[in-house]
């Protein structure tokens, strides 16, 4: 097993977060934090993957000793996903909101909240 | 261990985090057909059912002892299990049940509280909450580390859209956005770090990974940068949440725009939650010999508690928009709350449960009261609302009453945990009772100062500083459309209500008794482990006092006395003069780093737990 699949996670994971840092809008800045979110779907995978030709933990078709790579970090993934999509939906429902009511989706231009 | 009998104890766990689901999907489906009271009364009586099941869990578990659910019966077998448990000690349900007790506070201060759209919207804000409290009693009582980020998430999520509920201000938008980006991001670092762990231990329950890593350790492989770097980014959502600096930007542009109602319950509970993650996390995954030790974890924490209380502080007294400066009174008051749980012992964890049971009373109390004044005069500014809320003066005097209570007089519950808490410091440190001191002084003073002008007009009005861009909390939407009416009963009710709460915990013997029996059990590391995974507890070690002692009421009245003379002071102050040179040095750019941009939010979250990372593994 090689180290790629972690490097990749950490890559995907920094490119998100810099996304967010930099963003100036916010349909992007969602966006970015879902960038970010992937690299824990990489990662989960990752670690679940087994090397020798294990397949999907699918035993329709599988006899029972056939290797299989981890289920549990594939369910893990789903929810994640779940969780994922739950958060991004809300969170650009409101950038919409803020678009069609205030006209803008530029961070820099909300200046209502500081000091 | 489910018992054959129809409601065994095990089974309100799961129950407790079902009841409100529940609750929720009624209100959603029903709402449109009933009409405003009729949707009040249900929300009601689902609350209330959830605070019985869960009262009903603390009365029938020991006070060191723990209540144990495998999730459709799937018990470990030997010592292995792939089911998921619930876990509920006294100090989780005890979260749990004052989850409970707010939401039915909120639900019942918010009956008249909105104009609600009727028909196809109707009974979502409540159904909204229930789903709130589902998110926070899960997380209160989980035992499995996936769930608790699941769980975190169902709170977040529910929290952003409760944040962002009037969207017909930007601000709202502006804050939920904030509160959103930052703690869904410190959620999915958990999640990274969660899957580290996964990686080296294969479980994901609490007891199951902590047994696995102490498990490797006595074989030789103990501690490595994997672990360390698995802490931190476990501990990234907690930390987050529960606003410790410097994640703690989102908190009061959150708290500040969010309908009063809901800044109840976020200031009052949900904030706390972080503290009680971390605290558990930390206790049952790290604690043993496969983790960090404990006097690197103790010193790093402390550090943040230290540093989040006078960040809280320094800015609660800066500011003018008073939900803002309730909320950086609550960063304030959470680093406290996490100088105790950091002491890693049983009396600093029950000074700090102490702490946050009265702490939620007088806050949600105060955030209830500034509703009032949001209702009345469609304004939050104290400069702005000089003098005009005369009228309201038993509003006034709760109010006066919340700010004492915030300084830490006895005999509210905020002074006996502030008393205990900072007895428990002063053991490791002499100069932490400084900062309990000047952290209840300075936050309790702005809230009685702001107090003071607006209910009594005493002063001159303030002038303005334009060096600053400050959030005034001028022209906020009134967020019920008959201005100039009478507070509704239940407006008042519920915050004096919550107010004898804080009292309560204060004078009655038994809560401190029971809270530090169950701190107690909470710091019994092994017994969580064996009685999770099956077998029997062992007797908890004594637990400490949690009682008034002349040194704990001699601090208290002094905060308070400290409170009274900085309000004082602030008041009688001539509005001409300028600001020192100290202020325009230190205040300054500390104001000026609460920028209100997304983007500097993030950097700071990074960044923060860059130096988290550093700073455990110098000391290693």
């Amino acid at each position: 097993m090689s180290y790629f699949p972690y490097l990749a996670a950490g890559w995907i994971l920094l490119a998100g977060l810099y996304g967010l840092v930099t963003s100036r809008n916010l349909v992007q800045a969602v966006g970015c934090l879902a960038v970010a979110q992937s690299s824990t779907y990489v990662l989960l995978l990752a670690i679940g993957y087994r090397g020798n030709g294990a397949t999907a933990p699918v035993f329709s078709d599988l006899p029972t000793d056939a290797p299989v790579v981890d289920p549990v970090v594939q369910a893990l993934v789903l929810t994640d996903i779940v969780v994922g999509a739950t958060v991004t939906a809300l969170l650009l429902s409101l950038v919409i909101q803020l678009r069609k009511r205030h006209g803008t989706v530029d961070p820099e231009d909300l200046t209502g909240l500081r000091g | 261990m489910s018992t054959p009998d129809p409601l065994g104890t095990a089974d309100l766990l799961p129950l407790a985090v079902a009841i409100p689901l529940l609750g929720a999907a009624v209100l959603a489906v029903a709402g449109r057909r009933l009409p405003r009271p009729g949707r009040d009364a249900l929300a009601a009586v689902w609350a209330a059912a959830d605070v019985a099941c869960l009262a009903l869990l603390w009365a029938r578990t020991a006070p060191d002892g723990r209540a144990v659910s495998w999730l459709g019966g799937w018990t470990p077998r030997g010592g292995h299990s792939v089911g998921i448990v619930l876990v509920a000690d006294r100090l989780g349900t005890g979260l749990a049940l004052l989850v409970a007790v707010l939401v039915l506070a909120v639900v019942c201060y918010a009956w008249r509280y909105f104009d609600e759209p009727s028909g196809e919207h109707g009974g979502v804000f409540p159904a909204l909450l229930l789903l709130f409290e589902a998110g926070m009693c899960g997380f209160a009582l989980t035992g499995d580390l996936f769930d608790a980020f699941v769980f975190f998430e169902l709170m977040g999520a529910v929290a952003y859209a409760l944040t962002g509920y009037r969207i017909e201000d930007p601000r709202p938008l502006h804050g939920a956005l904030a509160f959103g980006l930052v703690n869904s991001a410190a959620a999915y670092l958990s999640l990274l770090g969660i899957g580290l762990l996964y990686a080296r231990t294969g479980e994901l329950g609490l007891a199951q990974i902590g047994a696995a890593l102490d498990q490797r350790a006595a074989a030789g492989h103990g501690r490595d940068a994997l672990v360390v770097v698995a802490f931190v980014l476990v501990l990234a959502g907690p930390l987050v949440k529960a606003a410790s600096a410097p994640f703690h930007f989102w908190l009061p542009d959150a708290h500040a725009v969010a309908p009063s109602p809901v800044c109840m319950l976020l200031s009052g509970v949900m904030v706390e939650l972080g503290v009680y993650g971390v605290a558990r996390i930390h206790r049952v995954v790290f604690a043993g010999a496969g983790g960090l030790p404990d006097a690197v974890v103790r010193d790093t924490l402390l550090a943040a508690g230290v540093l989040t209380a006078l960040v809280g502080a320094v800015m609660c007294w800066q500011q003018r928009h008073l939900k803002r400066m309730l909320a950086f009174s609550t960063v304030g008051h959470v680093g406290l709350f996490l100088i105790g749980a950091a002491l890693l012992e049983p009396a600093g964890l029950t000074g700090a449960a102490v702490y946050v049971a009265g702490h939620a009373g007088a806050k949600a109390a105060l955030f209830g009261l500034t509703g009032v004044l949001l209702d009345r005069y469609g304004s939050v500014d104290e400069h702005g609302l000089h003098g005009r809320a005369r009228e309201l003066r038993l509003i006034g005097l709760l109010f006066v009453l919340g700010a004492l209570a915030l300084a830490g007089l006895p005999p509210f519950g905020t002074g006996l945990g502030k008393a205990v808490t900072e007895e428990a410091a002063g053991h490791w440190g002499g100069w932490l009772p400084v900062v309990f001191v000047l952290v209840s002084a300075l936050t309790g003073g702005a809230v009685l100062r702001a107090g003071l002008r607006v209910f009594g007009g005493l002063g001159a009005p303030p002038s303005e500083h334009p060096e600053v861009a400050a959030t005034t909390g001028e022209g906020e939407e009134p967020e019920i459309r008959e201005p100039g009416r009478r507070p509704p009963a239940p407006m008042l009710l519920v915050p004096a209500l919550l107010l004898v709460g804080c009292l309560a915990v204060g004078v009655v013997p038994g809560v401190g008794r029971a809270l530090a029996a169950a701190a107690t059990a909470f710091t019994d590391r092994a017994g969580y482990l064996t009685e999770t995974l099956g077998g029997p507890g062992g007797p908890a070690p004594a637990a400490p006092e949690a009682w008034w002692t002349a040194s704990g009421i001699g601090l208290g009245l002094l905060s308070t006395l400290l409170a009274v003379g900085f309000a004082t002071a602030a008041i009688r102050r001539d509005p001409r003069r300028g600001t020192g040179g100290l202020y325009r040095a230190t205040v300054l750019p500390l104001r000026r780093l609460h920028s209100g941009l997304l983007g500097d939010y993030v950097a700071w979250l990074a960044v923060g737990l860059a130096a988290l990372l550093i700073a455990l593994t110098a000391q290693l």
